[in-house]
């Protein structure tokens, strides 16, 4: 499989776009007709060929273009990457598993060629030929982590497990749904969740860190979260949020099928063999209401999630205000016809928009 | 006495208890203002542990020298502010042996930080007893600028570091030792709301 790595950008101009086969691909977030927060993990042991389920760390045509946005965060904020002392072992443990995933699954794009800790990696997208010796900081440019996440799509979050809990101790973070690794660093699972509504009172955060601390290695899980995101924008950080703000009302009726995205988080979540740390990377896939449309299930299926989210969800995910107007967009879309259950799109099963 | 009973609020916001004597081989106390009162309660109840006590006492306006000395500690000191105390607190915990019990009591801010130090000298925050007494003004970092603005009594208040408007959130990180801070006038410039205290 050979991809073609789009040139785009996800600020200013804004010129991100999906192809056909990003769209077909796009992890569509509501298997049923509505929404509420479960402990929706499943084991991550692959998918339907080219889903992003398929592969351990998915690559698309984004991948250039967002690991060039991702070093045009950290030149401006550094502190978008951070880890405590305590997790450089943590960092060698994600940079051999990712290193060793993606030229395992895309042997045509990444080689990994190792001599004991002599290690040599091509990255072929990036124009990256390195040796270096691995376990021995001196032989890279900056740390593990930092290393190889600027060589990863999605965020990362490190998490440390000690005391019956999990502790973001380390992370790339530039893709978020507005949270903070500055501030949330050195927190445990539950005050990092903390402004979270309803779920700590669901018990979903007792019974998610159970299952997350029994990940065992080769057994990763993974799940999907959704948020809505105006204009393509990657970063939208707590940071910035003072700049990307006013970009939430600047939706019109006109506007809304362009500019209005949904925001998909794939979060998988894999143990790592030396630190028993475990990585939790956060993939963040962008795709506009227009695109959507295109599915007429999830046409049908976004309409009615969208029209009976409770009111805390729809204010904590920040489209309270733009709902209404959503609504009026997406309504065109539901003729009402039952949809099947799941989130693939099932092009030749569904049947097409009656109006 | 003055106490505050903090409404409940989100898992990240700490939570303060009274000060109870403990068993250890030496005891700090750590006090701003107010947090005084807490300290003589506690040696009311226990006073042969002030012989291997060190009181760190910043005074923030109040004045009970006289009486937190008259209680015979191992150790005392008065500063006048947090930052002036800052070094002496830092060679006391590098100092501290296996066995020292940390109490901390005052505001929130002194606590917090005081705190955060006690931690990287290797003492887990779990380990280390708090007591809330006088102001319930909040130290806050700006989540844009990174600037920490001290002793926050209104919501929303203004960023000192960036003139930003931010409103006050219950997320609190230990590490930094602050609550949150975030623009509240960002989807609608200029349309701030009229600052209330914090807990009105």
């Amino acid at each position: 499989m050979t991809i073609q790595f789009n040139n785009e950008s996800f600020r200013d101009d804004y010129s991100f776009y999906n192809s056909e086969r990003a769209i077909k691909r796009f992890p569509f977030p509501f298997h049923e007709d509505s929404y509420m927060y479960s402990v929706n993990m499943e084991q991550h042991r692959g998918g339907p060929v080219d889903s992003v389920y398929e592969m351990r760390f998915d690559v698309d045509e984004h991948y250039v273009s967002e690991m060039r946005d991702r070093a045009m965060v950290l030149a401006d904020d550094p502190l978008r990457c951070q880890s405590l002392p305590h997790m450089t072992l943590a960092g060698w443990d994600l940079l051999e598993l990712i290193m060793v995933s993606k030229s395992e699954d895309y042997p045509d794009l990444f080689e990994l060629h190792r001599d004991g800790n002599k290690w040599r990696w091509i990255n072929k997208p990036l124009g990256i030929d390195h040796s270096f010796t691995f376990l021995d900081e001196a032989t890279l440019p900056c740390g593990p982590m930092e290393y190889i996440t600027r060589q990863a799509q999605g965020d990362f979050a490190v998490l440390d497990q000690r005391d019956d809990n999990l502790w973001m101790d380390a992370g790339m973070v530039t893709t978020q749904a507005d949270w903070s690794l500055d501030f949330d660093i050195g927190m445990n699972f539950f005050e990092w969740h903390a402004p979270v509504p309803l779920a700590h009172e669901k018990g979903i955060f007792v019974r998610a860190l159970k299952f997350l601390m029994n990940i065992q290695q080769g057994a990763p899980a993974r799940r999907l979260n959704w948020t809505m995101t105006v204009n393509p924008l990657l970063d939208t950080s707590p940071e910035n949020y003072h700049k990307w703000g006013i970009q939430k009302t600047e939706l019109t009726p006109q506007n809304i099928g362009a500019k209005q995205h949904l925001r998909v988080e794939l979060q998988t979540f894999f143990r790592l063999p030396r630190s028993n740390a475990l990585v939790f990377p956060i993939r963040c896939y962008l795709c506009s209401f227009q695109d959507l449309m295109g599915v007429p299930k999830w046409g049908r299926r976004l309409h009615r999630v969208i029209r009976d989210l409770p009111e805390e969800l729809a204010t904590y995910k920040g489209f309270i205000d733009n709902r209404p107007m959503m609504l009026d967009y997406l309504k065109d879309f539901d003729d009402g016809l039952p949809t099947s259950p799941g989130i693939w799109p099932e092009l030749d099963t569904e049947p097409p928009l009656t109006r | 006495m003055s106490t505050f009973a903090f409404p409940p609020s989100i898992k990240s916001r700490p939570v303060y208890g009274t000060l109870e004597p403990q068993a250890g081989a030496a005891h700090m106390f750590i006090v701003d203002g107010e947090g005084a009162n807490a300290v003589l309660d506690l040696a009311q109840r226990a006073p042969s542990m002030m012989q291997l006590a060190h009181i760190v006492y910043i005074t923030r306006g109040t004045d009970f020298a006289a009486a937190l000395k008259a209680l015979n500690p191992a150790q005392f000191y008065q500063g006048p502010t947090y930052g002036a105390a800052l070094p002496r607190i830092r060679r006391s915990l590098a100092d501290a042996k296996m066995g020292l019990q940390v109490y901390l009591a005052g505001t929130e801010g002194l606590m917090g930080q005081a705190m955060n130090e006690a931690v990287i000298a290797g003492i887990p925050h779990t380990a280390i007893q708090t007591e809330h007494r006088g102001a319930t003004a909040r130290r806050m970092q700006c989540v844009h600028c990174k600037g920490i603005t001290e002793d926050v009594e209104t919501d929303p208040f203004v960023c000192s570091h960036c003139g930003l408007n931010l409103f006050v959130r219950d997320h609190y990180s230990r590490r930094i030792a602050a609550f949150q801070g975030v623009c509240i006038d960002a989807e609608d410039p200029g349309n701030v709301p009229v600052q209330k205290g914090i807990y009105e």
